[in-house]
């Protein structure tokens, strides 16, 4: 009887009206403009890289108040089209691609600006399988299980052929946790993850490079290969430590400014991070991300059906695997996989899909509320 | 509806599920940033230190080195070293375009460089060009090219170049002295270098200044006795007469008869300091306290002391040098011409051979001896100076009339040409040994009385005759107008390493001191291996040591004690050679 009372109290916000999540929203610029202070320091004052970020950021910001205002039922009644689109451009990668940094991974459209197709499948493939769970029976039936795995993988199999193995795996687990909110069956989880360890050594003898290899190997034993492949994760590791509490203080971080910190502004800036702002900054920014976390799970809590549930929870789940795999794979918890820190990391594309994503969180949370019974 | 609710309900218990895994995984990078910040941090904080902080080196300023009067000898000016970073420059193909065009000015070799790059590309120190005026280098550090540095050091300057180089020496590129007093007061020439501390970046480039751990203490500086303007004189004075004569090498040297203290002593060959390309151990060597010389006959006052010192002998006796030589253990030493009988007075005025021989035999070797060794012979000087000969009178277990016949006119012993110097000016100061300085000496000097008073003035007057034209004295060239000269000339064969006398080469020496009553200076003049007729001392060395001696009198304003000399005995002396050759030969 509350729920009925509530409804009929309920008037609608001004922010609601807007399509904006305030909470969210609040989140979002403070980590942003952190974000743009660390990236500042670990630029060394980058004037031309700096500008081009806060017009991205710009730009994203615009985009997530466009998307927003869409209902999400709009997009899944067209995913099965944007699905199909997306991966013709991940195959056309594999042909007219341009290379860079020994990776082709992006496509020059004419009059178009340059883009990773990869980006767009980050949004793609949890709607396209959430808009596939959606008209099904829920928990799935082995077979949509089946179905559902061969759409994932297709995307991540060509993204991973790029190569781009850390985007692969990120969106192949974007779609993983839709079934698993879906709720596939324990047993089939378990299986799965069972498969996969005793797979493992069978992985690491056929399928994965050389450098790969090191990358684990530099995990376990960082001191193997202190100038070669172990080189950034103790670089990182001791700037993090050099931090301490209190940090050195804003532009005073020396192993980052100092060019000892490889990559410093981009995968590796919570080093910098860490250094200059020592262990409360990383509480803080640990806590913006639980915000905007715990946020995002809320809202997929609320949504009023399976799709937006699904869609949801999976882009908010997936922000957090990469704010794990990032502050993870830095700290030297996991394996060097090239995954940006989400929102603060130099690259305007990346902060432009999760802002979308975010802009789609917020059309959940603010449509079709009074639609509830 | 019941489906939607369960199904609802299904997958947010799902999303609890997957939360819980989520804080949990959040929880474990807490821990580890825990563990990084917090529990290793102090590891860490020190591996991060060790990268970045680093102490450098501040040069220290070298004292300089001054003469008597103040007037700079040696000085360390700053200059700036330029370096560059291999790892840093290798890379950048633009920045090292950069620089090329700009080394042109100070012509540094770009292709060297280049290749002296290659070979250290793994290091990140390689100097480009060292020592450069600070305004030249400057010009290169204004283009702020990144991985070229500079430097802060000094650079010796000699502002006398050759005319004082053997004294002075010299310091090696990094500094430190490397000859001469540079090397014997390096202790105290050196400052100590201070250190800072300073933040590098990963290729070595100094980022800043943290603090300056210890500040450079500057060397202290060092005031030598010697006189720059007698420098002057003496070398240019010896230098004109090597040249003239072809000679293989000669010395001067001044002393301060009161204080002991070396105002010039100058060697050739010479070399310039500050030019260091074509530096040869011969031109370096400062042949004034290294090199050891048979004095020949300027040992001949000293046998004469020691006649009297014996009581053999007064200014009275007769020596009876008939017929002109002397046979002595088969061997026939001779004069040039029958002097006759002589005095004391006039062995030392025509340097009598026979004489000297005669006297030595009647007295035997002890007497000789005991005043060579009184007055230094055989013992360093102690002048700190390094390599400094000492010299060794000779000890043989028993001696032969011919030794003792050889000690009596200078043979068969050493000294250098300042143990030489030291020795006349015990005569100088009429009987007292005074130490030899290089520095200046700030009390006056005592001296050790070593020979009787009354018998030092007797041989001084003795010596004065040498220069004397109506005795026909050896050293006639020697004098000067308005000032008596003693002292005595000295001609030695040249004694070869392999053994025996070259016949054909000669030492020539003066050795002397002026005025003669209260004298101010003492000066020895040795010519090594003149060419051409005349190589005798009273020829090559006595004109040396004339010029030295009134330039010396005319600097230190001396006042004139001999009003009687006129100046036609300058043109007199012309004619000498033709009157007196037989006086000149026989001064062996």
């Amino acid at each position: 009887m509350s729920f009925g009372l509530r409804d009929l109290s309920r008037r609608k916000s001004i922010w609601e009206s807007l399509h904006i999540d305030f909470p969210l929203l609040i989140a979002l610029l403070i980590l942003l403009g952190f974000g743009l202070m660390v990236l500042y320091s670990a630029t060394d004052g980058n004037l031309i890289q700096l500008r081009r970020q806060v017009a991205f950021i710009i730009l994203s910001f615009f985009a997530m108040l466009v998307v927003a205002q869409v209902d999400v039922h709009n997009l899944r009644r067209w995913a099965p089209e944007m699905y199909v689109g997306t991966l013709s451009l991940l195959v056309a990668v594999i042909f007219f691609g341009s290379t860079s940094g020994g990776a082709q991974r992006w496509l020059d459209i004419p009059f178009l600006p340059r883009f990773q197709p990869s980006e767009i499948m980050k949004i793609v493939l949890p709607l396209s399988i959430a808009g596939y769970f959606s008209k099904r029976a829920i928990p799935p039936r082995f077979k949509h299980i089946f179905w559902s795995m061969v759409l994932v993988l297709l995307p991540a199999a060509l993204i991973a052929i790029q190569p781009d193995l850390g985007t692969a795996l990120l969106i192949a687990v974007s779609g993983i946790f839709v079934l698993l909110l879906a709720g596939i069956r324990w047993r089939l989880v378990f299986s799965f993850v069972g498969v996969a360890i005793l797979s493992s050594p069978a992985l690491w003898v056929f399928y994965m490079s050389d450098y790969q290899k090191q990358r684990v190997k530099t995990l376990i034993n960082p001191q193997s290969d202190p100038l070669g492949s172990g080189w950034n994760i103790i670089q990182s590791q001791t700037a993090i430590g050099s931090g301490g509490v209190n940090g050195k203080g804003w532009l005073n971080g020396v192993q980052s400014r100092l060019d000892f910190l490889p990559e410093g502004q981009t995968d590796f800036i919570v080093a910098v991070l860490a250094e200059e702002f020592g262990l409360i900054g990383m509480l803080f920014l640990l806590i913006l991300y639980l915000v905007i976390i715990g946020r995002g799970l809320y809202i997929a809590a609320m949504a009023q059906d399976t799709f937006s549930r699904l869609f949801s929870g999976s882009i908010i789940l997936t922000f957090f695997v990469y704010v794990f795999v990032n502050i993870g794979m830095v700290s030297g918890i996991l394996p060097v996989v090239g995954v940006p820190l989400p929102m603060v990391s130099l690259g305007g594309t990346a902060i432009l899909t999760l802002m979308v994503s975010f802009g789609i969180l917020m059309s959940i949370h603010t449509h079709h509320k009074s639609l509830i019974p | 509806m019941t489906s939607t609710y369960i199904e609802k309900e299904q997958s947010i218990w799902r999303l609890c599920l997957v939360s819980t895994a989520a804080i949990t995984l959040l929880g474990i990078i807490i821990w580890k940033i825990l563990d990084l910040q917090v529990i290793n941090n102090e590891i860490l904080q020190e591996q991060g230190n060790r990268r970045t902080v680093r102490n450098d080196v501040i040069n220290a300023h070298r004292g300089n080195i001054v003469d008597r009067n103040g007037q700079a000898l040696a000085i360390s000016t700053p200059v700036l070293s330029l370096w560059l970073n291999p790892r840093e420059m290798l890379p950048n193909q633009q920045a090292w375009e950069r620089l090329s065009v700009a080394l042109v000015d100070i012509e540094v070799n770009t292709d060297v460089l280049w290749n002296r790059m290659q070979a250290n590309a793994g290091k990140e120190f390689l100097y480009i060009k060292r020592r450069l005026a600070p305004t030249e280098a400057q010009i290169i550090l204004d283009l702020a090219i990144p991985g070229v540095y500079s430097q802060e050091e000094y650079k010796r300057f000699y502002p006398l170049h050759e005319v004082a180089a053997h004294v002075i020496g010299i310091t090696n590129s990094d500094d430190v002295g490397q000859e001469g007093l540079e090397l014997a007061y390096e202790d105290w020439l050196q400052g100590s270098p201070g250190s800072k501390q300073v933040l590098k970046d990963r290729r070595g480039g100094v980022i800043s200044e943290v603090k300056i751990n210890e500040v450079a203490q500057p060397g202290k500086d060092l005031v030598l006795s010697i006189d720059s303007r007698l420098q002057f004189l003496a070398y240019r004075a010896l230098k004109e007469e090597v040249t003239r004569r072809y000679a293989a090498a000669g010395t001067a040297i001044i002393l301060g008869v009161k204080s002991g203290e070396v105002l010039a002593m100058v060697s050739q060959p010479s070399y310039n300091p500050n030019n260091r390309i074509n530096l040869t151990d011969e031109a370096m060597r400062n042949r004034a306290i290294v090199d050891l010389l048979e004095p020949g006959s300027t040992v001949k006052p000293f046998t004469v002391t020691a006649a009297l010192e014996s009581g053999l002998f007064d200014t009275q006796s007769i020596i009876d040098t008939n017929p002109g030589y002397i046979q002595v253990d088969g061997q026939t030493k001779k004069d040039p011409v029958n002097y006759k009988e002589v005095n004391l007075e006039k062995i030392i005025t025509k340097s009598s051979q026979v004489g000297a021989i005669k006297l030595g035999l009647a007295m035997g070797e002890v007497p000789m001896l005991d005043v060579l060794s009184r007055v230094g012979f055989g013992t360093a000087i102690g002048s700190g100076f390094p390599g400094e000969a000492s010299g060794v009178l000779p000890n043989h277990s028993r001696w032969s009339k011919s030794d003792i016949a050889t000690l009596a006119y200078g043979y068969g012993f050493q000294v250098t040409p300042l143990q030489l110097a030291q020795a006349y000016m015990v005569y100088a100061n009429e009987g007292l040994l005074k130490p030899v300085s290089l520095l200046k000496t700030e009390n006056a000097v005592v001296g050790e009385r070593i020979i009787d008073q009354e018998l030092a003035r007797t041989v001084n007057s003795m010596l004065e005759t040498v220069v004397s034209k109506e005795l026909g004295g050896t050293g006639v060239r020697a004098a000067i107008s308005s000032y008596q000269v003693v002292g005595k000339t000295g001609t030695a064969w040249y004694y070869n390493v392999g053994g025996g006398y070259d016949t054909e080469n000669y030492n020539s020496y003066f050795a002397g001191f002026v005025p003669a009553h209260n004298p101010e200076i003492v000066a020895v003049v040795t010519i090594h291996e003149p060419k051409g007729e005349e190589y005798g001392g009273g020829q090559v060395a006595a004109p040396v040591f004339k010029k030295i001696a009134a330039g010396a009198m005319r600097i230190l304003n001396v006042p004139p004690d001999n009003e009687a000399h006129t100046h036609d005995q300058i043109s007199m002396q012309y004619t000498l050679p033709e009157l007196n050759q037989p006086g000149i030969r026989g001064e062996l």
